[in-house]
């Protein structure tokens, strides 16, 4: 960790100072740079220009116009969303919030000159800086697969043209075919998410192909909700699904997107369609700008989700290591207003409130049969505490299981909501 | 030691109490106060559904069950969250109906007396499958539940507080009131938004996202929820 302990203390001390007293920055509105325009920066932006009215500056700096959740994503290669139901748009942060968009590519963070440095040219000078920039393969982390693969073996991992092709390859699967996934290690976006994933490519088979099989390659002994996807597996798509750890296959060694072979151990396997989603850090951009630790994660001071490396600059979401909280688009919907609390405080001398922080995932994993697991959090010197949770049971009847899954549906509607305004 | 003998002679003398039978009395009594319940509910031979479902068989059941009878989305909506029909939740109903079902059909302002419900609920359970398996009362819970369930004061609530908690609401709620999948919250009295939390966090209520969130949500912090949600409408 490169926090030190003068900075440390520093960021007390102003914080316990700012109770009191605003800080004087001179007669300019002071500014917020928003980098990723996902959860948490998407709903970094609208709070901020909502509850600042205008006192505070937002740009929003995000290369895409039109943005796919990665959340539900799985639905659509399940045929249960359209796409066009994932796609969002900036335009109501921009008219209704005032929110400035900036369909630019963020190249480097100069924290010395508190500056953003966009692929366009331009530099942006911030008084705050809110980096959201989600998750980026570990280079190397499966040999043989790197992104220029990815149109022969897919990760889907980013929602948008990557899961239109995932879906398009399970449709023209060979009959009686293989799908093959090489599961991520922790810790990774949506954890229930490649097992939700495995249960809608499993519904599409189950219709189209059911002869077809489908194999998990995972480096975990344990995953997200298993109790639940293995009992939906059984009931609904019974014999089709196997889940291989390590232990058994002794690990991927390597992939051959040409020969669609992934090498065990002691066995190679050709699978028709080979969904690979290998380990994951955060996005790049955070490693440039130096807010990173050892492990790949930028690490931050759970209360206010600053990085421990600049008080100047609040990470979010997928990107951080903040303790007990999983990488989740609700996650970092939650963190997002924690942060634009605090930012609001320092820049405006607004109310600061005790952070609270939540997350729930659904998961699909047949035609109304949804599931879902959650917990709540505070925030403790040390981390992003787990204080209370819940999960579905096993067994749960039909009624339950529809109006949950009737619940995911409202609530992707209401997170979108808050998120785009 | 000394401390425990009282206790224990407590919690035997309500066992025993728990398990005597309803006096015939108590039953006659319940029948009278059934007649406020008359015009929508029907109970015994041949019992039909009126405005509410009949409520022969009511203890045990499903809420939101019956073949034919009409109900509030909101009680389908707690049926298929696991909302039972037990002593309890009678009880708890009985006394306001929204205290579990905010938007509930059943339009009744609630029995407030304590000796009334139990009564009334002596009456009713003749009607059951197996009458002498039903728990007569919960005194436990009513107890625990007088207090701060059907507290008719409440807070004067910070709305600027109120509002930075909903951010915890607007994950999954929306403001616009919109209530497809996830109910609407917005434009509640005070009384039915304090009341419905307070059911949540106790446990009344079965939703476990909800007990979840209520179950750390201070008296404060309810009300100050509720100054900020009754002003969205």
């Amino acid at each position: 960790m490169r926090l030190n302990r003068r900075r440390f203390l520093g960021t007390a001390a102003a914080s316990a100072a700012l109770l009191s007293s605003p800080i004087a920055l001179g007669q300019k509105r002071p500014r917020v740079v928003i980098i990723g325009g996902g959860a948490g920066g998407a709903t970094a932006a609208r709070y901020i220009a909502k509850d600042s009215d205008g006192a505070i500056e937002v740009i929003l700096i995000e290369p895409s116009r039109t943005y796919y959740t990665c959340f539900f994503s799985n639905l659509a290669i399940g045929g249960f969303q359209p796409m066009s139901k994932l796609a969002h748009s900036y335009g109501t942060l921009a008219s209704e919030y005032g929110v400035t968009v900036v369909h630019d590519w963020a190249s480097a963070v100069d924290r010395e000159k508190k500056v953003v440095r966009l692929a366009g040219g331009d530099a942006i000078s911030y008084d705050r800086l809110v980096l959201s920039p989600g998750i980026d393969f570990v280079k190397g982390a499966i040999e043989g697969w790197d992104v220029t693969a990815q149109t022969k073996m897919p990760h889907a991992y980013k929602a948008g043209t990557q899961t239109q092709l995932l879906k398009a390859q399970v449709e023209a699967m060979p009959e009686g075919g293989t799908f093959a996934m090489v599961a991520p290690p922790n810790p990774y976006r949506c954890p229930p998410g490649p097992y939700e994933r495995v249960s809608m490519v499993a519904h599409v088979l189950k219709q189209r192909n059911p002869t077809a099989k489908i194999l998990i390659l995972d480096p975990k002994e344990k995953f997200s909700k298993q109790g639940l996807f293995m009992e939906g597996w059984e009931n609904h798509y019974t014999g089709m699904v196997d889940w291989l750890t390590d232990e058994f296959t002794g690990g991927v060694q390597r992939v051959d997107p040409n020969t669609m072979e992934i090498v065990l151990e002691d066995e190679t396997i050709k699978a028709d369609v080979c969904n690979v989603i290998p380990a994951m850090q955060a996005g790049s951009i955070a490693h440039q700008a130096g807010l990173t630790n050892e492990a790949g994660w930028c690490p931050i001071v759970p209360a206010t989700l600053q990085s421990q490396m600049d008080e100047n600059i609040h990470v979010l979401g997928d990107a951080t290591q903040n303790g007990d909280m999983p990488k989740s688009g609700y996650s970092a919907n939650s963190q997002a207003k924690a942060a634009a609390m605090a930012i609001r405080h320092a820049l405006t001398g607004s109310r600061a409130f005790k952070p609270r922080f939540s997350n729930t995932c659904w998961s699909l994993i047949s035609p109304d049969n949804g599931v879902k697991v959650g917990a709540s959090y505070v925030a403790t010197d040390e981390k992003i505490a787990k204080v209370d949770g819940f999960i579905s049971q096993n067994n749960e009847d039909d009624a339950l299981r529809k109006q949950t899954f009737e619940e995911s549906l409202g609530w992707y509607a209401g997170m979108t909501a808050d998120m785009f305004g | 030691m000394r401390a425990l003998i009282p206790a224990l002679v407590l919690t035997l003398g309500f066992l025993s109490g728990a398990t005597s039978v309803a006096s015939a009395q108590d039953i006659a009594r319940g029948e009278r106060l059934f007649n406020a319940c008359l015009r929508c509910h029907d109970v015994g031979k041949d019992a039909k559904n009126r405005i509410g479902p009949h409520l022969n068989g009511v203890f045990d059941r499903k809420a939101a069950t019956i073949e034919g009878a009409t109900y509030s989305k909101a009680m389908k909506r707690a049926g298929a969250d696991g909302l039972r029909w037990t002593i309890d939740t009678l009880n708890i109903y009985i006394q306001n109906p929204k205290n579990l079902v905010s938007g509930t059909r059943m339009n009744y302002r609630g029995m407030r007396k304590e000796k009334d419900r139990s009564d009334l609920l002596a009456y009713l359970r003749q009607f059951s499958v197996s009458p002498a398996n039903i728990p007569e009362a919960s005194a436990s819970l009513l107890q625990q539940d007088a207090p701060s369930l059907h507290e008719e004061t409440y807070l004067d609530g910070d709305a600027e507080y109120g509002e930075y908690l909903s951010g915890e609401c607007t994950s999954c709620h929306q403001s616009s009131g919109a209530d497809k999948g996830i109910p609407s919250i917005t434009g509640w009295s005070q009384p039915d938004f304090v009341i419905a939390l307070r059911a949540y966090k106790k446990g009344h209520r079965p939703h476990p996202v909800m007990q979840m969130i209520a179950k750390r949500l201070s008296e404060e912090e309810i009300a100050a929820l509720a100054a900020y949600f009754k002003e969205l409408h």
